[in-house]
């Protein structure tokens, strides 16, 4: 968490040092608790898929546009971390902001996830095929928030790729005129 | 979004379309714990979940459309703004022998501009008002649909997705 991001979007990114909780940093992204001895969820996939090249995290960081995503903790550095959140390091909030219906599919070949968290390790193994934020949450029996967090951190590593819904920022992020048409179309052929 | 007071039909309707069991998610409301979720304090602690249903349907090779219902109780609204970003509209289903509690779900996506439909869902087969009526008794403009809709049957929330899209098609058109 100390090292932000380089690149040239590192403008985009959606958290900074004034909007960071003051002692996240202190709790670290070092996961102190990494398994290295041994894996518990060995990697069984399948053999690779067509996005396996190993390549930058896809997803493209968004700006911070929605009003509220999460209610920030008024003064949470001087309070204790919420239990929930231990897995992912005391951090409430992604570095990404990703929409609770972004489809998440791994890219991971079984080697990559080598030395990832169990909780990775778990969304890798279910992201075989294709499913959303909310579906992550919902099969694993994470905070949908934690999901959030922790899917991010995949996506930087470069293990899933995350196809987020684009939509029209001029108007507040709603569907483009295809894409409704598509789903009309869909529908109706249902 | 499907929304509506509480047991009016939402995780039922989204079921009735879904091609998955509606499955839950849960979010932590840290804020209502923050200086309360202390281990000195156990007693008190009261981190609250908001559980919320949601149901997928695969449209396409690439486009799935995921239906949520929104947490009952309108305290949550944060969730709501969560979803509203990218979403097509919403649905907002109404039992007429309970109009109130639809207010808070008209008010909430008027003020959003998020394009929504009224259905009302007629348990037990029954729709003891018409749409006409209800549009008088909301205040809703000529503008927003009222339809008439039975939850628990697939072609009828299919019929409510899709009169829900064209009008969200319009608005954009508009």
């Amino acid at each position: 968490m100390a090292t932000p991001p380089g690149g040239p979007s590192s403008g985009n990114w959606s958290y900074g040092p004034g909007q960071g909780q003051g002692d996240g940093s202190a709790h670290g992204y070092g996961y102190p608790s990494v398994p290295s001895h041994q894996q518990p969820y060995a990697p069984q996939g399948p053999g690779p898929s067509p996005y396996d090249q190993p390549q930058a995290p896809r997803i493209q960081p968004v700006q911070p546009q929605r009003r509220t995503p999460e209610p920030a903790p008024a003064g949470a550095s001087n309070n204790p971390l919420v239990r929930p959140y231990a897995m992912t390091g005391g951090r409430t909030r992604p570095r990404y902001q990703l929409a609770i219906e972004a489809l998440v599919h791994t890219t991971a070949q079984p080697h990559q996830m080598q030395g990832q968290l169990p909780e990775h390790q778990r969304i890798c193994n279910l992201c075989r095929e294709i499913k959303s934020v909310a579906e992550v949450s919902a099969l694993l029996a994470i905070p949908l928030g934690v999901a959030r967090i922790l899917v991010a951190d995949l996506a930087e590593a470069g293990l899933v790729a995350i196809h987020q819904p684009g939509g029209d920022e001029s108007a507040g992020g709603q569907p483009d005129v295809t894409l409704l048409e598509r789903v009309l179309s869909g529908l109706r052929k249902l | 979004m499907v929304a509506g007071g509480f047991g009016v039909g939402k995780t039922t309707f989204v079921g009735a379309v879904s091609e998955i069991n509606p499955l839950r998610t849960e979010a932590v409301m840290t804020s209502a714990s923050a200086g309360i979720d202390d281990l000195t304090h156990t007693g008190d602690k009261t981190t609250t979940t908001v559980a919320m249903d949601f149901g997928r349907i695969t449209l396409d090779q690439d486009l799935i459309l995921y239906l949520f219902g929104t947490p009952g109780q309108d305290r949550f609204w944060f969730m709501w703004d969560d979803l509203v970003r990218g979403a097509i509209g919403a649905i907002v289903l109404v039992d007429t022998r309970r109009l109130a509690d639809c207010f808070p779900a008209v008010d909430y996506f008027e003020n959003s501009g998020l394009p929504f439909v009224i259905a009302l869902n007629g348990f037990d087969g029954q729709q003891p008002y018409n749409p006409d009526e209800v549009r008088e008794a909301l205040q809703i403009g000529p503008d927003t649909p009222i339809i008439t809709t039975d939850a628990r049957h697939r072609a009828d929330a299919k019929s409510a997705l899709i009169t829900l899209v064209e009008h969200a098609l319009m608005a954009r058109l508009r």
